[in-house]
């Protein structure tokens, strides 16, 4: 399954996508954020392990107990206060 | 009943199709509470009265900066050191005699705040800060107001609709952790002023169209932005019923 990250966590990981073997997708998204922070650079970890940074999945706002399929779109977008 | 100078001032929004006399009518009867007078509430403001809202309150208890300009596009050179929310209430009143403009020149807090959400239709928010963020969320959840949130910052913009009353999410079901100041920052992380301008922009339509109904609002839904390449994503929002904020609401 691909991982999209939007705006700076994109930069951070400096490619388009991270990919995972659908024979090791995540059961939920708190398991594949522990995954992805394993598996990124300090600075993405350090960002995955902010609530704000959100999870969608299959464009839909996720919890973190969701449960995921390799068949799933999954993408992670950076909260923003700036005004 | 619209006069004949108001039709002709808003002759090209009602040429549209389906923009009806009567949504003109009620965006002269609205109220709009504008927090934040800077690089969002610039666009945002001036849309607004331009656009027929009858009523703003703009609220902001910062002064016009030199760093402020690129991007705050109410305030200029003669305006530094100024109240952000009388200096975009005096060119708001110039431009557009028919909005009346009232102004919080202080930081819009605790039964104050409670009382301007009170007072009108809509709330919408231009700020930088995550404790502005929450405790308006808070407020628009008191009153059952709808609250229109944009944020910008660098590259990087994204705009939704909060309405709880209407069955919707609320920020928080969003953005679940408060304590931290800020998420991204103009001030910290630098940012193009059209892209604020851009997301203030969409904001004042966002906010037409929530007051009106017409087109797709974003309730419920997050509009996320990289104007950098382009790129945009709309995602959706639902209620979490554990939220802390609208979580125990009927
Ligand atoms: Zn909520």
């Amino acid at each position: 399954m691909k991982i999209l990250f939007f705006a700076r966590l994109r930069e951070l990981l400096g490619s388009d996508c991270f990919e995972i073997a659908d024979a090791d997708c995540p059961a939920d998204v708190a398991a594949l954020r522990a995954m992805l922070r394993l598996s990124v650079n300090a600075q993405l970890a350090e960002s995955l392990a902010d609530p704000n940074v959100f999870c969608a999945v299959n464009q839909k706002v996720a919890g973190e107990d969701q449960t995921l399929k390799s068949s799933d779109e999954v993408a992670f977008f950076p909260p923003m206060t700036g005004g | 009943m619209l006069s004949d100078r108001e039709l002709e001032q808003y002759s090209r929004q009602l040429m549209l199709p389906d923009f009806r006399l009567e949504y003109q009518e009620r965006l002269r009867a609205s109220w709009v509470l504008v927090v934040g007078c800077g690089g969002l509430g610039s666009p945002l403001a001036i849309y607004l009265a331009a656009a027929g809202v009858g009523r703003l309150i703009l609220a902001d208890g910062d002064t016009v900066e030199r760093t402020n300009l690129h991007r705050q596009i109410l305030h200029g050179e003669a305006d530094i050191g100024r109240s952000k929310a009388a200096s975009a209430a005096a060119l708001i009143g110039a431009h557009y005699p028919d909005c009346r403009v009232s102004q919080f020149t202080e930081k819009l807090q605790g039964e104050a705040l409670n009382q301007a959400v009170a007072s009108v239709n809509l709330v919408a928010d231009g700020t930088d800060n995550y404790p502005t963020r929450f405790a308006l969320n808070r407020a628009c959840i008191r009153a059952r107001k709808p609250l229109v949130s944009a944020a910008a910052a660098r590259s990087e913009g994204q705009l939704a609709t909060f309405d709880v009353a209407g069955g919707g999410a609320c920020y928080r079901c969003l953005y679940p952790q408060e304590g931290a100041n800020a998420a991204l920052s103009c001030r910290d992380n630098g940012v193009l002023g059209p892209v604020v301008g851009v997301l203030g922009t969409l904001q004042a339509l966002e906010v037409i169209k929530v007051l009106t109904g017409w087109g797709d609002s974003l309730r419920s839904r997050v509009l996320m932005m990289d104007l950098r390449s382009y790129e945009q994503n709309i995602v959706q929002i639902a209620r979490r019923p554990d939220c802390p904020d609208c979580g125990d609401l009927d």
